[in-house]
């Protein structure tokens, strides 16, 4: 078939990660900087790669902190690499990672760069605390005073509710409402059960739970080493329950909606901190220097909707696009990942894609395909595994890679859902 | 010759550049001195200069000092005094200069450079690392002659003065800056700039008064004759804890200073001049500028002849496998000297994460002395990294091996690493006790093998011996010997024979310590015995430090390579079957409160069944050991385990403590007189058996007249 985007090919040729730890564990003392720094780090060193022959390093964060709020460039000062490396931030949501991967490609995809690395990293243990408003424009007056007396004019508009901090909110500016109220919704307007919800978390955790049992998910895991003599050591994610069930699922509280919902804590994707990272090369390069690629990447697409609509029905628009672009259908994929936010996001994106009623919404001639379980995320997904949102597009392109490699399938499709109506499709090849 | 000064008139203001032709750095000279004074006399009389600044033309040097070679060729006390004098009038002249004379201080400023800008009217100092100040004179066996002694306490208060000129040590321009020696600090894109204007300030107003610092108490410490009586003493029983009395200068220092502080600058020079020219002309001094040349030629020694036209790729990253005690030392110290990438590599995960805290804790250090800025801390944290794969080894430049001592294993690690790494990549062995040729036999690239001896604590130990065995390529050797500098060491090349040069000359010496042990003479006396004659702790206590199992364990290699002269007494052994390892476990010779060692373990003697002879003369007790150490370095000197007696004295004083005042243990034979030693040797032998019995190779020196050294 006839690779239809323009330029060079660009290969995936190593993926690394930090293991996943929810929030408040594992990373509770670690800043983002320090994870997305490690786990680069570890994949110049995993990869065998000179930190002489990157050119371009992007990546993703989507609660910015306020210290090093362009965490790219910090990346690329690592003293692994030369200190001209030029590298910048992004964030397009929680398809952050999947965009940075995007961006390196197109520049080598044009010419402008042969080598680089995409990752993002979250941590929702190191979230600037904002002041209101109002504190804000007091700190801001007494900083501009020029006497004791204009500072303790200033501070003397203080009022206790002032101090209340601010911390950022997971909720859609434009609605004000939380990701969790929008698969609730989703869920309702869907039809989507919440046994559905649980039977998808429960596979989540079980695939998840294998595919680090017998290594492949802790392959693409680099491990952390912390406590204060660095020896407590994480190999792997800390979300996955091997043990949990239907009942344990079903007997979960739902949290948007506790009367008539069904989006619990046991179908949703957890807070997570971690940081991925992913090496790309034109396959010249990377044929230069000897390696063998994981993939390479066909396409990939980005779509929006009305965030007042179904918030996370992106996906639904982007793929379509993106196998368009790849030309290739549904039936050719041997892999697809869909990232799990919440099972009911992920359900409503499945039916949608399956649907005569949808195909006619796109215009297209027939439905964008049925997703076959076997083949769809075979090593659980981001409710087991955790979601650091900016990194979770590089954790799902390294895994898919890796998995595409095992099975020595031809075609893989990441599909990622993200804040602000947004969808996001990428194209993985072989051969 | 070409001219070391040129001077630019600036508007009124001469900027005086020193630049010596055919130096790297500058440094004061006979003809110097001269050129500077002709100049002084011109740029009096030379109306259109209004004001002087003086600055280098060095990249990174101000002036490095005096020229030590010259000073080296004093022939007597009375020589020495009269160049004091000559340097005296020359500052004289420039702090009583008709006009302002400001120094612009970039790099290097120390002795006689320093002493120089002190008798400027002004001081501007870069902000830059490279920037020191300081009076490092004692550290040759001399004080500083150049009114250094007299000028510095004037300007920071005796006791500032006092902590830096005693110690011989050199302050950052920050620190320079707040303690008063320098007037202004800038970046040094503006030093020459600052200087010109600060120049052209003084034309018009004159020099402004430098008021005391640190109040009431450092007014009395400082200005008061009762307050400066107290540091005195103070600092004169620092001087004599720290140095056992075995450095005269230091004291002659204070001397100096409590001189002109009391009776005034003219008799405190006078007094200086005097006591430089006495202390030029003792031994000790001879020896320390010995170490000093010896340190200064070996920082361009490559271990290989032809070294320096060779071209080889630096180190960029090091890897190290196994991540304990010694393998964590070593990647902390390249990272914080070397700045390279260090990888670790251990069996299992906890232990390279402790491997890498351990090598960590260097740098903490560092930081917490704020040696190391918190953003250049980070950067090198970054350096370290480790696995318990050999991820990362492919592009290692060179993998120090740091694993148990022992011939297989080792073996094992060199076959897998260099299955891991790429073809030029050097694999060094971090063995006491192996010969190099032994773990090289299997290799596939045995040119690319050598030995690092590495000594603990790394991060502290100076020294570093390097081990060619028969097959290692040169330009192996000319890597690990650059590296080795890169990490802050100062490199001998040593042959490969058991113990190579530092254990080989220690192991006797501590035998000889165990068959004291074993014949009733006190722990503590035999220690005391050699921290007399000048050894930082004695050989009992080193025992403890090092490790009774690791010691056992060098004794039997040792016992086993060169037979009966070497045969260790059976008090490690006995020491050891009561669980009895040294400090690591709080037991040994010593008994161990907290970590903090106290007296000897009195049950040591019951153990061995011994009553502890008191009375056992100190003399006999310091013969037996120093001369069972120069009788092995002369075997070994002799059989060429060290390239020149340069290297064997370093060698012994930076890896063992040998008293650096007495310049080795080759320069005491020396000193002694081969035929003295041999004599002495052949009573020993006499007395306690053939393990006294002189080397050979001495007694052919003693009857052919020849000496380690030429005479100088």
């Amino acid at each position: 078939m006839e690779n239809q985007s323009a330029g060079r090919r660009v290969a995936v040729v190593a993926g690394v990660r930090t293991p996943f730890a929810r929030s408040g564990t594992v990373f509770r003392d670690v800043p983002a900087v320090a994870l997305a720094r490690y786990a680069v780090k570890e994949l110049i060193y995993r990869a065998e790669i000179d930190g002489r022959e990157i050119d371009q390093i992007v990546f993703g964060q989507v609660v910015q902190s306020v210290l090093t709020p362009n965490v790219a460039r910090e990346v690329s000062l690592l003293p692994q690499f030369p200190p001209t490396i030029p590298a910048y931030s992004l964030n397009r949501a929680c398809a952050s990672a999947a965009q940075a991967i995007e961006n390196i490609a197109t520049q080598i995809a044009i010419g402008h760069a042969d080598a680089g690395i995409a990752g993002g990293v979250e941590s929702l243990s190191d979230i600037p605390i904002l002041h209101s408003r109002r504190m804000t424009r007091i700190l801001m007056d007494a900083s501009r005073a020029r006497s004791l007396g204009q500072r303790l004019g200033a501070f003397s508009r203080v009022r206790p509710k002032d101090l209340v901090p601010v911390s950022p909110a997971i909720a859609e500016p434009s609605t004000g409402e939380s990701m969790g109220q929008s698969a609730e919704k989703m869920a309702k307007e869907n039809g989507i059960t919440r046994e559905a919800q649980d039977r998808v978390a429960l596979m989540s955790h079980q695939r998840a739970a294998a595919a680090t049992a017998d290594g492949r998910l802790t392959a693409e895991i680099v491990p952390w080493l912390g406590g204060r003599e660095l020896d407590e050591v994480t190999t792997a994610d800390n979300g996955i329950r091997p043990d949990t069930s239907m009942d344990a699922l079903a007997a979960l509280k739902p949290v948007f909606d506790r009367k008539y919902g069904s989006v619990t804590a046991g179908n949703s994707s957890p807070l997570t901190d971690g940081a991925a990272a992913v090496l790309l090369m034109s396959e010249e390069k990377a044929a230069a220097l000897g390696y063998e690629p994981l993939a390479f990447i066909r396409s990939f697409a980005v779509a929006a909707v009305d965030p007042g609509w179904q918030l996370l029905m992106g996906p639904a628009f982007a793929v379509p696009k993106a196998l368009e672009r790849a030309g290739i259908a549904w039936s050719d994929l041997g892999l697809v990942e869909i990232h799990e936010a919440f099972a009911a996001q992920v359900l409503s994106n499945v039916q949608a894609w399956g649907s005569q009623e949808w195909a006619d919404r796109l215009g297209l001639p027939g439905p964008v395909g049925d997703v076959d379980w076997e083949r769809t995320n075979v090593m659980g997904g981001s409710i087991a595994i955790g979601h650091p949102f900016a990194a979770t597009g590089a954790r799902i392109v390294t895994t898919l890679a890796n998995e595409m490699k095992r099975q020595d399938v031809e075609f893989g499709l990441v599909s990622i859902c993200a804040q602000g109506g947004m969808g996001y499709a990428l194209v993985l090849e072989r051969n | 010759m070409a001219g070391a000064f040129s001077a630019v008139n600036e508007n009124g203001i001469a900027v005086v550049t020193f630049d010596l032709p055919g130096e790297p750095v500058n440094k004061i000279t006979g003809p110097v001195l001269d050129e500077f004074s002709t100049l002084l006399t011109r740029l009096a009389e030379d109306g259109m200069v209004r004001g002087v600044v003086l600055i280098s033309g060095k990249p990174d040097t101000f002036i490095a000092g005096a020229d030590i070679e010259q000073f080296a060729r004093l022939r007597s006390a009375a020589e020495a005094t009269a160049l004091a004098r000559t340097g005296q009038e020359l500052a004289d002249r420039v702090a009583g200069f008709p006009k302002p004379f400001v120094a612009a201080i970039h790099g290097a400023c120390l002795g006689g450079g320093f002493e120089l800008a002190l008798a400027c009217h002004w001081r501007v100092v870069s902000d830059s690392p490279k920037t020191q100040l300081g009076l490092p004179e004692v550290q040759l066996g001399i004080i500083p002659g150049v009114g250094g002694t007299q000028r510095l306490p004037r300007l920071v208060g005796a006791r500032a003065a006092l902590d830096m000129i005693l110690a011989g040590k050199s302050e950052r321009a920050d620190k320079a800056y707040r303690l008063g020696m320098a007037d202004e600090i800038v970046p040094e894109s503006i030093l020459r700039r600052t200087a010109v204007a600060a120049a052209e300030r003084l034309v018009r107003s004159g020099v402004p008064e430098r008021r005391g610092r640190g109040g009431v108490q450092a007014f009395f410490l400082d200005r008061t004759p009762i307050g400066r009586r107290i540091v005195y003493s103070q600092a004169e029983k620092q001087v004599r804890e720290k140095t056992g009395g075995h450095y005269p200068a230091p004291l002659a220092a204070l001397e100096a200073v409590r001189t002109g502080l009391e009776r005034g600058l003219q008799a405190g020079l006078v007094e200086e001049a005097r006591l430089f020219g006495e202390l030029a002309m003792t031994d000790v001094s001879r020896n320390l500028v010995q170490i000093f040349f010896a340190t200064t030629s070996l920082k361009k020694d490559d271990g290989v002849p032809g070294a320096a036209a060779m071209r080889v790729p630096p180190v960029r990253r090091l890897a190290v496998v196994g991540a304990g005690f010694m393998g964590a030392a070593i990647a902390g110290t390249a990272v914080l000297n070397a700045e390279v990438e260090a990888r670790l590599k251990d069996a299992d995960l906890p232990r390279v994460g402790k491997g890498i805290r351990g090598a960590r804790r260097i740098l903490d250090d560092r930081l917490e002395r704020r040696r190391l800025r918190q953003p250049k801390y980070e950067q090198l944290v970054a350096l370290l990294s480790g696995a318990a794969d050999y991820s990362g080894f492919l592009r290692a430049d060179l993998v120090i091996e740091a694993v148990f001592e022992d011939l297989e294993v080792k073996r094992r690690v060199l076959a897998e690493v260099e299955r891991e790494t790429g073809e030029r990549a050097i694999f060094a062995t971090n063995t006491s006790t192996i010969p190099i040729g032994q773990i090289a036999a299997g290799a596939a690239r045995p040119e690319q093998v050598i030995g690092m001896h590495f000594f603990s604590p790394v991060e502290k130990m100076p020294l570093l011996e390097v081990i060619p065995h028969a097959g290692t390529a040169a330009d192996t050797v000319v890597r690990a010997v650059r590296f080795g500098r890169k990490m802050g060491k100062t490199v001998i090349v040593v042959g490969d024979s058991p113990g190579f040069w530092v254990n080989r000359i220690l192991l006797p010496y501590m035998n000889e310590a165990g068959i004291l042990v074993r014949e009733g003479v006190p722990i503590d006396l035999i220690d005391r015995t050699m921290t007399e004659y000048g050894f930082p702790v004695g050989p009992v206590t080193l025992l403890d430090e090092v490790g009774l199992d690791v010691g056992a364990k060098v004794a039997k290699v040792m016992h086993g390579a060169f037979g009966e002269r070497l045969e260790p007494s059976d008090v490690l052994d006995r020491m050891l079957a009561d669980g009895r390892q040294g400090r690591k476990n709080g037991k040994g010779f010593y008994e161990y409160r907290e970590g903090k060692k106290a007296g000897p373990d009195a049950q040591v003697y019951a153990l061995l069944g011994l009553t502890p002879q008191e009375n056992t003369p100190q003399a006999t007790v310091e013969r037996r050991l120093l001369y069972s150490m120069l009788n092995e370095a002369a075997m070994a000197a002799h059989e060429g385990v060290i390239r020149t007696p340069r290297d064997g004295d370093i060698g012994a004083i930076f890896g063992i403590g040998y008293p650096a005042f007495r310049g080795g243990p080759l320069r005491t034979i020396d000193a002694l007189g081969p035929a003295r030693v041999v004599d002495t040797l052949r009573e020993l032998a006499g007395i306690y058996g053939p393990r006294f019995k002189p080397a050979p190779s001495l007694v052919a020196m003693a009857e052919r007249g020849e000496k380690f050294y030429p005479e100088r």
